[in-house]
């Protein structure tokens, strides 16, 4: 078939950011599949909930502080988050590095804390249906956060090697993208894990 | 008949004949329920069938009838456009309207099918891999009974039964009387059915439980309430003593081959729990749950050798010398 | 961005057309040699990959059937222990569902939809890779399992608590669970991908009111399989930890439900069953547009049908536990949820006949598949009807009247359109045609084979034989019709024979296709046959709904990408306005050592947790080595 050509498109970045950028979309859609996933689990500790008269099962309620001093660090992580994603749009590639530094070490800690969550929700997992589910949600956002931990820790040392491309910078954003993710899912689940067996 | 494999091996045993099944069919009610339900299932099958007959008419005439001329694809003629896309939404809305009133339909003929009498006659069944416990709960201890397998029921008296499961997930189907109920493991579900009239309805678990699912059968026998009246004071008697001699070796020999272990006979020693009660086996219509007609020479293939007949179900074949499985055949037989 | 590389970068524009195919085919195409071969991330040749190992699988369940229907023929049969019987059946279920009708339809998705949609890749061509190793592993691994005796017995839905150690201690179930996860990770995967390859990648001026309805088909399938399939990674991770460290979802004793399974199963498998339909509507409409010679009447409906399709999938799996004892109101309801679905099929239905009302049908094989589709599949779906009523459902429900009802949906559903979609894009596929002579013996034997083997299966349902049975007496008055049932399965069998017959005879050869044998009218037709590396030279521009049809001797494009590395062009979401030249990654080794990694752990983490700790380095590694730069151009822009 003959091809007229209509239109030049030579000018066009070879890169965006946000919904112009292809992975941003892709984190778009693992993020719905993923908080899917969340919701699914949700409804299961809820179903298990309702279907049992004593909540939780043979134990106490998990201790209130990981969980709680968590849920501050996640909100305080956003805005250092936010710094990395301007300067990141900025292209401003020692601001980036820092920023990096600093999210792969505010993950260490959560991961750390993380730890400690799980030594205190007072049931094992094979205690009972609640230890059980409170296990695997937790088990659930772990792997998430670890996720995320390994790939801010890759990007960080990418950073600082000579395939730090202005590429990479949209790469950042959407790291800085899905970490929002991470924080905004622990949320409901902290409330549920720590306050519904309170209820 | 084609002679069947596993009774071959069993010396003694004549060819089995079929087994007086009884009717197994949704198409065959002979309960209230069953017949609510085939009424509902026709009004949808007239309409599924006006439906179907529709659009294969349609579809003939689009084939056949005489094209445009334009070969053209983009060659649209608007009217038809706009035509044909009321019309589209027409026969939506059309679709709307069938299957809201058969939601309808459905609804009605469910609270029928699913009303509760108060006044009925309540039993127990339990699903166990891969037979079915009978409890019969009176009004007082001592005219409750255990029975397996088998079911009598008095015909027009509400019947509830109480579901339950001991292992996995079974499904208490008998067609002919009303749909299925599952029993589910950890949790009591309840299906009241009515027979209308007396018979033997043959019912079938209908959820898959594992290796024997296919031999996990039963029998409802509808009596009129006379007949059930007697049966259940006869029932709810202890097993009957054995009168000769054979017969009591055969009692001797339960126990000491270790049938008892998992067996009950209410007035004797033998009280295991895990396998079905026998008190009075030898009135039943089948042998291992639905799988044979209860005959002396099933009975006896049954317990000479239980893994042939149903591979893989939890009798385990006992080495028994065949003058002991005749004395315990014999007893068994007594035990009406 | 950097203005100084583009000026110094070559562009399409410089170059004659021959010189543009053979630079764009150098750069686009997969390596060669044997290692070459598995670094394909090349979307035609990992679609293609998808489709042979889809009908490889759909053969090996269909053996499966005929075994099946050998020992239902005639009553207590021994062609089958019980055991082999139940392995047999959970296998024909699990390969049908999860090997061939879901993986088949993402095959077709992953060759068609960047050629329909005017790109020269998949959105994320790697994952694509990766996605099209673990289902082959996970499918390999399932059958492996089953030919050492260690198939899955406990049926397609695995309920527990048979499904549970207690019951099953053997590691059949785990086999299952285990293949689920492979199969869901690959298929999520492609999810995603045809999600932004119909978001971004569709060449300018393809506006939303533009895109093929096969396109919205799968973007719609695609978001079905987003939000059903982590309900079911839920569900067979849980089984998996209830059986392995002791968790304690289902155990009753504990706090657990055996329901809560159902549930979860259900919330997955009800919309998995749109899962594989939509794309076959999808495929019904384009090939009807084809041959009717006219476009589909109602696009914009059939569009609005697809999505409703998918919001009411969501609200009706409880109408597959409407004897597990729920409060009767709650049933009556998902009764009328579960007819609504009726609506949107029926609009499709509807608009496809009037479709043909209009048009001047040629009668070729793929039309003939999609004629047997609508007399079959309204069958099924007036069954369906039926079954959603709580009332007949407890009648039928488990026996065989609902055995023939998810045939006629699913067979007349999506595998005849699937079998014409076979018949229709095999020459752009393979460039040459397939026989017609053969093609209409084929389906007229897939035609009268389907309805002989499945028709009787409802009468057999009514008459009181349930499913799963591996054997029923003499007495139960089901051997006619299981004889005849057995001897239809036969007629179907020999249909698939002659299109494997058609496909060996005519890619040897057939006759040659040319780049639209079937004068089409959507993009992939505008390209030859089959499609070179890059798919088009230039980047379409779309000016119709059915470009071909509007223009069918010019096709505008655009100019401006390089020829230097692989580019993609982005566009907008929804006016699908050109916004960036975005790099499409090269061939790599990485997906398949990641699916290699990942295949290690899922296998090891049925036999001991510890397999979590020992195989997670591994699959970092391989990811960190997938997503490294490698410094090439495509990399470093």
């Amino acid at each position: 078939m003959r091809q007229t050509i209509v239109r030049n498109v030579a000018d066009l970045p070879t890169y965006g950011y946000g919904p112009r950028s292809g992975p941003w979309w892709g984190a778009m859609g693992f993020m719905a599949l993923e908080g899917m996933g969340f919701a699914i689990a949700i409804g299961t500790y809820l179903y298990l909930y309702a279907v049992n008269t004593s909540w939780p099962i043979g134990a106490a309620p998990p201790d209130l502080w990981p969980g709680t001093v968590e849920v501050a660090i996640y909100l305080l992580s956003i805005i250092p988050n936010e710094m990395t994603n301007r300067v990141a749009l900025r292209q401003d590639l020692p601001k980036v590095r820092a920023g990096l530094i600093v999210m792969s070490l505010i993950g260490i800690v959560l991961l750390v804390l993380r730890g400690f969550e799980f030594a205190h929700l007072n049931t094992r997992w094979d205690n009972s249906a609640y230890g059980s589910i409170v296990w695997l949600i937790l088990g659930l956002h772990t792997t998430h956060l670890a996720t995320d931990l390994g790939d801010t820790v890759v990007l960080t040392v990418l950073m600082f090697t000579r395939h730090a491309q202005p590429r990479r910078f949209s790469d950042v954003t959407d790291n800085v993208f899905y970490w929002n993710f991470v924080v905004l899912a622990w949320l409901p689940l902290y409330v549920l894990l720590d306050w519904v067996p309170r209820l | 008949m084609p002679v069947r494999m596993r009774t071959a091996l069993v010396p003694f045993v004549m060819l089995p004949l079929a087994a007086c099944a009884g009717r197994q069919s949704a198409l065959d009610p002979h309960g209230l329920q069953s017949d609510r339900i085939l009424h509902t299932l026709f009004i949808f099958l007239i309409i599924a069938a006006i439906v179907w007959i529709a659009v294969v008419i349609v579809l003939g005439i689009a084939m056949l009838r005489r094209k445009r001329a334009s070969d053209r694809p983009l060659a649209l003629h608007l009217p038809f456009e706009q035509a044909s896309g009321r019309v589209v939404l027409g026969l939506g809305l059309a679709t709307l309207v069938i299957v809201l009133g058969l939601s309808i339909v459905s609804y009605a003929g469910q609270r029928t099918v699913f009303a509760k009498d108060g006044n009925a006659l309540t039993l127990k069944i339990i699903g166990h891999q891969w037979w079915w416990e009978v409890q019969y709960e009176g009004d007082s201890p001592h005219q409750s009974f255990t029975t397996a397998n088998e079911i009598r029921i008095p015909t027009g008296q509400p019947v509830k039964v109480e579901l339950e499961s001991a292992d996995v997930i079974h499904s208490f189907w008998v067609p002919s009387l009303t749909g299925k109920m599952d029993l589910i493991t950890g949790q009591t579900n309840e299906l009241q059915f009515t027979a209308k009239n007396a018979g033997v309805y043959r019912g079938q678990c209908a959820e898959f439980c594992g290796l024997q699912h296919a031999h996990m059968a039963f029998a409802v026998l509808a009596l009129s309430p006379d007949e059930f009246g007697r049966w259940r004071d006869h029932e709810n008697e202890n097993a009957n003593s054995p009168t000769d001699e054979l017969g009591k070796q055969g009692e001797q020999l339960f126990r000491a081959r270790g049938c008892a272990l998992c067996h009950n006979i209410r007035g004797t020693l033998a009280g295991g729990q895990l396998g079905p009660d026998l008190t009075h086996v030898g009135s039943r219509t089948t042998v291992a749950a639905g799988t044979l007609p209860m005959t002396p020479a099933t009975l006896g293939a049954w317990i000479a050798d239980p893994q042939h007949i149903k591979p893989g179900n939890y009798m385990p074949k006992m080495p028994l010398q065949s003058d002991e499985l005749i004395a315990i055949l014999h007893y068994l037989e007594q035990l009406k | 961005m950097s203005m100084a590389a583009d000026e110094r970068e070559l562009r399409d524009d410089g170059l004659s057309s021959l010189q543009l195919s053979t630079r764009l085919e150098s750069i686009w195409r997969t390596p060669s040699g044997f290692f070459g071969a598995l670094m394909s991330v090349d979307h035609k040749v990992v679609g293609r990959r998808y489709i042979v190992t889809a009908f490889a699988f759909l053969v090996l369940g269909g053996i499966l059937a005929v075994l099946m229907r050998i020992q239902l023929a005639g009553p207590e049969q021994t062609f089958l222990s019980p055991d082999k019987y139940n392995q047999i059946f959970t296998m024909h279920g699990s390969t049908m569902m999860f090997l061939f009708a879901v993986p088949v339809m993402e095959a077709f998705a992953v060759y068609l939809v960047p050629l329909m949609v005017g790109t020269r890749n998949i959105a994320f061509p790697r994952l694509n890779a990766f996605s099209y190793w673990m289902y082959l592993f996970g499918g390999c691994f399932l059958w492996i399992s089953f030919l050492v005796n260690t198939g899955p017995d406990v049926g397609w839905f695995a309920y527990v608590p048979l499904s549970s150690l207690q019951y099953t201690p053997t590691k059949r179930p785990d086999v299952w669970a285990q293949m689920i996860t492979f199969t869901e990770v690959a298929a999520l995967a492609v999810s995603v991908e045809i999600v932004v390859t119909v978001f971004k990648l569709r060449a300018p001026g393809m506006t939303l009111d533009r895109i093929p309805l096969f396109v919205w088909g799968m973007l719609v399938t695609s978001f079905l399989v987003m939000f059903a399939m982590p309900s079911i990674m839920v569900a067979s991770t849980s089984l998996i930890l209830d059986r392995l460290v002791n968790t304690r979802f289902y155990d009753p004793s504990s706090g657990g439900h055996p329901l809560l399974w159902q549930h979860l199963f259900w919330f997955f498998g009800h919309p998995e069953v749109y899962i594989i339909f939509i794309p076959g509507t999808g495929m019904v409409s384009m090939i009807l547009g084809t041959f009717a010679r006219r476009p589909v009447i109602g696009y914009p409906v059939v569009i609005l049908s697809l999505i409703a399709t998918g919001f009411l999938s969501f609200g009706l799996w409880v109408h597959h536990m409407f004897v597990t004892g729920l409060p009767q109101l709650g049933a009556g309801l998902f009764t009328a949820s579960s007819m609504l679905i009726a609506v949107p099929s029926g609009l499709q239905i509807f608009c496809w006949l009037a479709t043909l009302w209009d048009g001047r049908p040629v009668y070729r094989t793929p039309l003939l598949f999609v004629l047997g589709f609508i007399v079959i599949f309204v069958i099924g779906g007036l069954s369906g009807v039926m079954v959603a009523s709580v009332p007949i459902d407890t009648q039928v429900h488990d026996t065989y009247f609902v055995v023939a009802h998810f045939h006629y949906v699913l067979i007349g559903g999506a595998v005849f359109p699937l079998i014409g979609a076979v018949y229709y894009w095999f020459p752009k596929i393979t460039g040459r045609m397939l026989s017609e002579r053969l093609g209409r013996w084929n389906f007229w034997f897939a035609f009268v084979g389907f309805n002989v083997t499945f028709f009787p299966m409802h009468l057999l349902g009514l008459i009181g034989m349930p499913r799963r049975v591996y054997t029923y007496t003499a007495d139960m008055d089901w051997a006619h019709l299981n004889l005849l049932s057995s001897g239809g399965a036969a007629i179907f069998a020999i249909s698939f024979a002659l299109l494997l017959v058609n496909v060996i005879i005519s890619l040897r050869s057939g006759a040659l296709a040319g780049d639209n044998p079937w004068d089409a009218s959507t993009l992939e037709w505008a390209t030859s046959s089959p499609p070179p590396p890059q798919n088009f030279d230039r980047i379409p521009v779309v000016k119709h709904r059915d470009p071909l049809w509007f223009d069918n001797d010019s096709l505008p494009v655009v100019a401006g990408l390089s020829v230097e590395r692989r580019e993609v062009l982005l566009t907008s979401l929804a006016e699908a306005e050109p916004q960036t030249r975005e790099a499409s990654p090269e061939p790599s080794l990485w997906p398949l050592i990641t699916a290699i990694a990942t295949t290690i752990f899922f296998i090891g983490s049925i036999f001991t947790p510890w397999a979590v700790l020992w195989g997670t380095p591994p699959m970092a590694v391989a990811l960190i080595g997938w997503f490294w730069p490698s410094g090439s151009k495509e990399d470093e822009e």
